[in-house]
Parts: structure tokens; C-alpha cells; sequence
């Protein structure tokens, strides 16, 4: 990679990489709160609309989604997004619909003796899911959370086909003015490896500051530390699986 | 474990609402039938409880004691019949001249005035103990915080556990985590206290130290206790009046000299020679 | 918005085509994962540092970088050294090679499930090593791993669109071709929609199965 690429197409690319994951993260949080605890609402219209856009978005392919965005949406509606705008919401919109699994299965796990206590003690359904349900929730969300989190850092990349000048990008460009490719894709390669690093040791501060929170301090029990990617237990792996394919409501 | 001589409660349960001549009936099931599938737990029951008595609920497991208990704290409705507490239908409300199935909000007012512990305690636990016990208080009731405060920490020391407010429920032992959630459900000064079997998760070393507990409760205070236990033996102490349950009946009901020692019904008595 | 289907007619031919090109990248790259996977995850276990190590480490690193780069990588970097590949083996292979490392989680999970008193009885038993491996240990553990396996099967399918950014023409590279030459919107929703056609059922597949495994 020449050095004016480096500084005018890489480095800038890396700072798209960066925003492009923080804004979908944002979003995809939003989307899995709000989608995840409609999934668990009583009334069955609520479930069922938005148990409907989980299963279109996760079944849907983020790239031809992100495409549709940039390309067939202008041409049908005659409005167009800023690309990096039609990579976030693609990104967002779709890892959101992964992430309300993880919320929904959470909230589920917490057990229905705290549902009752909850009830003896006269809270309302919000007071219980803001103050009992969500916060228990909360510490079993953070290692799956963190593994889409990696996934959706890995998605970002597919910005660089609808010319978001992001790191990827950076090194197709190099490529084409070089005709030299290996220490473009080597550094790049690196860069993500980089970030997901960052990332998952900062989900790690968060996970054990989770665990503090309800009185468990020190190292997860039962679940298994990889190098990077959280490892989940036997169970976590399967559901893992299933997040982003199948299962569903089951 | 708190000794014998606890100082007596300071103002503890149900001082707050409005006193009501000691038996004067508080709780009435009228024909209350619970089927789950083609089980019938409780058949067409009818009984009902005065303010400030004590009844405990004996009988054979499954004979419908923890369910009569679940239906008193809506954890589930009763497929016939309705429970009238303190004068309000728990399962309807007025609207108009007419009943109509309760909304949320009735049913949230109503139960207000009972308190439950739980077999499995169920303490919170997100929250450290001082909070578990004032988080409904501040949110339910409204009490500012440092009044919940104050008067978590006067029923902390009610059940011995003052030194222990700030620590999480898994860092305490079953017996604790029972008495924390015995001052929790005080905390929301219910007229009517519902214990389901509150010792029977506990080793039995720890057993004794709840059982104080909730005998200094009845001993020095008005509220009213519906309790489902195996301890036969507390049963005796602090009931008024002992409920023979069988097969969704009460089949006998008396006080506990007569229940223990007298019983009429052949039934009571196998059951009794069974379990004493 | 004005949907033309006469322009869904047009490019219906190509459109078989990509989903022909997709199907064959999403079998052929399944087999790469599957059993490459069960060798990530039998090398991971391996009590030799020098095989554990190196492998986790190589493991990690795939499965923490994207497949588009590793595409990339495979196709334009590769041959400077090594082999050079048609798109698709590319897109089979950088398929294959990225879900490998996902299918090993998955296969550590399933033997890790499988309850530590079978390996003590096949310890008791004097069971060889390989024998404890071939006949006690993956029997079980494949069983409970084939739903987990068939999802990530799905989720290949949904980035089987990314081969078409190295010259693969699956049903994405068709539709953006035929899109291109066009001017037109109807192709990239056709595919779309066939995703969500072909994912949700197999989804729903998947369920069915795992009820029946979980018996």
C-alpha cells in the first residue's frame, strides 16, 4: 500500500469502520430492546408484528438488504440515503432483529418465581420488567450480545460495495493503484482482527460489572474463555446457533 | 438467628390501616372451584378468614393448600366462584351497578393488602437486601425513600439481619434469604400475610430461626396469617384456627387443641398419625 | 413506484441461474465446514500444546475477520503464492473455511455436553483413545450438534451473496448485473424476497428436526 493511500484512504477507513459499527450497534440495540420485549408482550398482535419482523430481517441476507437499500429503494421511491446511511440502517435493522432473540430468550430465562414475587409485591408489568425482569436479564444478554457485537463489526465491510469509504474499500483502492494486493488485505485483515479485540474486551469490563451487579463478582462460571469470541456454555453455544437462523418463538 | 427477647416490632404490619374490630371477616372464598385439566384441586370452596386470626392450612400435598394461597395473590384465577377481600371482589369490580371482570389496576389495589413468602423466597436477585425490601414500598406505595429506609432497616433488625442489608441475596443462607423476604413482605404493610410453606427449602438446622421469627410476628401483631406448613408444631403455636384440607375440601376446621388432639374426622386423624 | 413484471420475466432466466450457482456454493462450502470444523475442534482438545494452540489461534482469527476480506484475500492475495482459483471454488472454499470455524464451536459444544461419566466409563472399559473418540464420544455428540449445524447452513446461505463481489454469479450477482444493464429496481427485490422464501421454511425445518432429535 502506498503511503498517500495509507493516509488518505486507509486511516479515514478505519474511522468509517469505527463510526459505521457504533451507529448500527446503537441501532441494533434500540431494535433488539424494543423488538425483543414486544416479542414478549401479552397481547398476541404485538407478538405476532413483531415476531414477523424478526422473521423477515433474519431471514434476509444483509448484503442483498444493504444493495436493495442503496440501489432498488431510489429507484422505487425516488429518495435516496446517504450511502452510509443505507449501510447502518441495513446493518442495524438486521443484527437488531438477531439481537431480539438474545433479549427475548433472556427475559424468558428469568425465572417465573420472580415474575410472582414481583406480582406479591403489587408492581405494575412495567415496574416488573424495568426493575426485576430486565436487570436479571441483563448479565445473560452480555456474552451473546458480545459475539453479535463481532458479527456485526465483520458486517461492516459489506459497506464498501455500496462505496462507503471504509477500511475495505481503502484496500480495494490500493489493490487497483498498486496491483499489489497482499499488505493491503494482511493489514486489513489485522485491522478488523484489531477492533474485535478492543470490543470484546470492553464487553468483558461490562459482562463482569453485569455479574457484580447481582452479587456475582470474579470469572463466569461454566462458561469457557477463548481467545476472543466469548465461549459460551454447551447450552449458550446452541441457542447461539439458532439466533441468527432459526428457532424462533419455539 | 434472633433470640427470643427481639425487641417487639416498633410499629410494624398493619398499624397503618385503619383498625378494624378484631373479627370483623377480612378474607371470603365464596365457591371457589380450580381445575388444571381434568384435576379438580379446589371444588366449590367456601371459607372465610377474620382480621387478626391466625389459620393455618393442613392436609395432604396436592389437596389444593398452596393454590388456595396463589389464588389469594392472583398468581392464578379460580375457574368458578370469587374471593371477596375485605369487602372488595378480588376477581371483579364495580363499574356502574354492574360486576365486571377486574382490570389491572383493581386487582393491583386490592392485593395490596396481602403480602406473601414464598417457599423458594424469590428475594431479587439483582438487588441488595436493603433494596429488595424497598423497591415495592418507594415504587408501589409511594413511601419517600428514606422513610422505606428507615423502616426496612426496623424490620431488618425485627428479623435479626441488620448487619447483613448490604450484601446480595446468593450471599446469604436459605434461612436468611427467608427472613429477608419475610421483612420484604411486611414492608408493604398487608393486612394479611400468606406464608406457602416457608421452610420446607430450608435445611432443617435453619429452620428453627424463621419459625421465631414469624412467631414473634404473630404474637405481637394484629396482622392476619394464612399459612400452609408442614411444622406441625408451629402450626399448634400461633394458629387460631386449623383448616383440614382434602381432595379441594375442607373436610374439618377447629381451633389446634381440638384439631391435634381431638379430631372428629377419620381422615384428620390418619393424616395427623401420619405426619406428627 | 411503478413494479414492472414484464422486467421480472426478463430476468427470471438469469435469476435461475444464480439460484442454481448459490446452491451448489452453499452444498459444496457445508462439506468444507462440517469437516473442517470437526477438525478445528478434535485439534483444539488435543493435549499437545503445539497443535491446541496454533490452531485456536488460526481458528480465532478467521472467525474475527470478515468473510467479504477473507474473499478478497483468497482470490486476489492467494495467487500471488499459491493456487489461483475460479471465483466460485474461491467462494466455496472462503465459505467452507470461515464456517469452519463456527461448526468447531459447535462441535465443542456438543462433546463437551456429553456427559464426563462416558469418558470414565470408557476409561473403566480400557476403551482405546480412538475408540472412545469413534464409537462412546461422536456418536452423541453429532446427534445433538445436527440442528445447530443445519442453522449455520442457513446463515451461509444468507452470505452466499457475498461470493458475487469476487465475480461468483449467484442470485445477488445476477440481479446486480441484470440491475445495471437495466436501470431497474424489480431484480434486487425479486432476491430479496427469495431469501426470505428460502430461509424461513428451512428455518422452520430446522425447528422441526430439533424437536424430533431432542426425543
Amino acid at each position: 500500500m502506498s503511503s498517500g493511500i495509507f493516509y488518505e484512504w486507509f486511516l479515514p477507513g478505519v474511522w468509517i469502520t469505527i463510526q459505521v459499527t457504533v451507529y448500527s450497534a446503537a441501532l441494533a440495540g434500540l431494535v433488539a430492546f424494543v423488538v425483543g420485549i414486544a416479542r414478549t408482550h401479552r397481547l398476541w398482535i404485538v407478538r405476532f408484528v413483531s415476531g414477523t419482523y424478526f422473521e423477515i430481517f433474519r431471514g434476509t441476507s444483509a448484503l442483498v438488504f444493504m444493495l436493495w437499500m442503496a440501489f432498488a429503494f431510489p429507484l422505487m421511491f425516488g429518495w435516496q440515503f446517504v450511502p452510509m446511511y443505507a449501510g447502518v440502517l441495513a446493518l442495524g435493522l438486521t443484527y437488531g432483529a438477531y439481537g431480539s432473540e438474545i433479549v427475548r430468550g433472556s427475559l424468558q430465562s428469568v425465572s417465573a418465581a420472580q415474575r410472582e414475587a414481583g406480582i406479591a409485591l403489587s408492581f405494575t408489568r412495567g415496574q416488573r420488567l424495568r426493575r426485576i425482569e430486565l436487570p436479571q436479564a441483563w448479565p445473560e444478554m452480555v456474552p451473546p450480545f458480545n459475539n453479535l457485537l463481532i458479527e456485526l463489526l465483520k458486517g461492516t465491510a459489506l459497506v464498501s460495495v455500496i462505496s462507503v469509504a471504509d477500511m475495505t474499500f481503502a484496500a480495494g483502492l490500493s489493490r487497483l493503484a498498486t496491483n499489489e494486493s497482499a499488505p493491503a488485505y494482511v493489514l486489513l485483515l489485522f485491522s478488523y482482527f484489531v477492533i474485535a479485540f478492543v470490543l470484546t474486551r470492553i464487553m468483558r469490563a461490562v459482562e463482569r460489572k453485569a455479574k457484580a451487579g447481582i452479587g456475582q463478582g470474579g470469572g463466569g462460571k461454566g462458561r469457557f474463555r477463548g481467545l476472543l469470541a466469548l465461549k459460551l456454555s454447551p447450552e449458550g453455544e446452541m441457542r447461539q446457533a439458532k439466533t441468527g437462523t432459526a428457532g424462533g418463538q419455539g | 438467628m434472633p433470640s427470643e427477647n427481639t425487641p417487639s416490632p416498633a410499629g410494624t404490619p398493619a398499624e397503618s390501616t385503619e383498625t378494624r374490630a378484631a373479627g370483623a371477616e377480612l378474607i371470603r372464598f365464596e365457591r371457589v372451584s380450580k381445575r388444571f385439566g381434568d384435576n379438580v384441586v379446589l371444588d366449590n370452596l367456601e371459607f372465610s378468614v377474620d382480621a387478626g386470626k391466625h389459620v393455618t392450612l393442613i392436609g395432604p400435598s396436592g389437596s389444593g393448600k398452596t393454590t388456595i394461597l396463589r389464588l389469594l395473590m392472583t398468581l392464578l384465577k379460580p375457574d368458578e366462584g370469587e374471593i371477596v377481600v375485605d369487602g372488595d371482589h378480588l376477581f371483579h369490580e364495580r363499574r356502574g351497578d354492574k360486576l365486571v371482570p377486574a382490570g389491572e389496576r383493581h386487582v393491583r389495589e386490592v392485593r395490596k393488602k396481602i403480602g406473601m413468602v414464598f417457599q423458594q423466597f424469590n428475594l431479587f436477585p439483582n438487588m441488595r437486601v436493603l433494596r429488595n425490601i424497598t423497591e415495592a414500598p418507594v415504587h408501589v406505595l409511594g413511601m419517600p425513600k428514606d422513610e422505606a429506609e428507615q423502616r426496612a432497616r426496623e424490620l431488618l433488625d425485627l428479623v435479626g439481619l441488620t448487619e447483613h442489608m448490604d450484601k446480595y441475596p446468593v450471599q446469604l443462607s436459605g434461612g436468611q434469604q427467608q427472613r429477608v423476604a419475610i421483612a420484604r413482605a411486611l414492608a408493604m404493610r398487608p393486612q394479611v400475610l400468606l406464608l406457602d410453606e416457608v421452610t420446607s427449602a430450608l435445611d432443617p438446622e435453619l429452620v428453627a430461626g424463621v419459625l421465631d421469627v414469624l412467631r414473634d410476628i404473630a404474637h405481637t401483631t394484629d396482622i392476619t396469617m394464612l399459612c400452609v406448613t408442614h411444622e406441625m408444631g408451629f402450626a399448634r403455636d400461633i394458629s387460631d384456627t386449623v383448616l383440614m384440607f382434602n381432595e379441594g375440601r375442607v373436610i374439618e376446621s377447629g381451633s389446634p387443641e381440638k384439631m391435634f388432639n381431638d379430631p372428629d374426622n377419620e381422615r384428620t386423624r390418619e393424616f395427623l398419625s401420619a405426619v406428627l | 413506484m411503478n413494479w414492472d413484471w414484464s422486467v421480472v420475466e426478463d430476468f427470471m432466466p438469469s435469476f435461475w441461474d444464480g439460484v442454481l450457482v448459490t446452491l451448489q456454493a452453499l452444498a459444496l462450502g457445508s462439506l468444507i465446514a462440517f469437516a473442517l470444523g470437526l477438525v478445528w475442534a478434535m485439534a483444539q482438545r488435543s493435549h499437545r500444546k503445539w497443535i491446541s494452540w496454533p490452531v485456536t489461534a488460526v481458528t480465532e482469527f478467521i472467525r474475527n475477520t470478515p468473510l467479504l476480506v477473507q474473499l478478497f484475500f483468497l482470490f486476489y492475495v492467494v495467487p500471488t503464492f499459491g493456487p489461483s482459483m475460479s471465483p466460485l471454488v474461491t467462494g466455496v472454499i472462503g465459505l467452507g473455511l470461515h464456517y469452519s470455524t463456527y461448526t468447531a464451536e459447535v462441535y465443542r459444544a456438543g462433546i463437551d455436553g456429553v456427559p464426563v461419566g462416558q469418558w470414565e466409563a470408557a476409561t473403566a472399559l480400557s476403551l482405546p483413545r480412538r475408540r472412545t473418540w469413534t464409537s462412546v464420544i461422536l456418536p452423541q455428540a453429532i446427534r445433538r450438534v445436527i440442528p445447530a449445524l443445519g442453522n449455520y447452513v442457513v446463515a451461509m446461505l444468507k452470505d452466499s451473496p457475498m461470493i458475487a463481489v469476487i465475480g461468483a454469479f449467484e442470485m445477488l450477482g445476477e440481479a446486480r448485473a441484470f440491475s445495471n444493464l437495466t436501470f431497474t429496481f424489480e431484480a434486487y427485490t425479486v432476491v430479496g424476497i427469495a431469501f426470505i422464501l428460502i430461509a424461513y421454511p428451512a428455518s422452520l425445518l430446522l425447528r422441526a428436526l430439533e424437536r424430533r432429535l431432542a426425543q
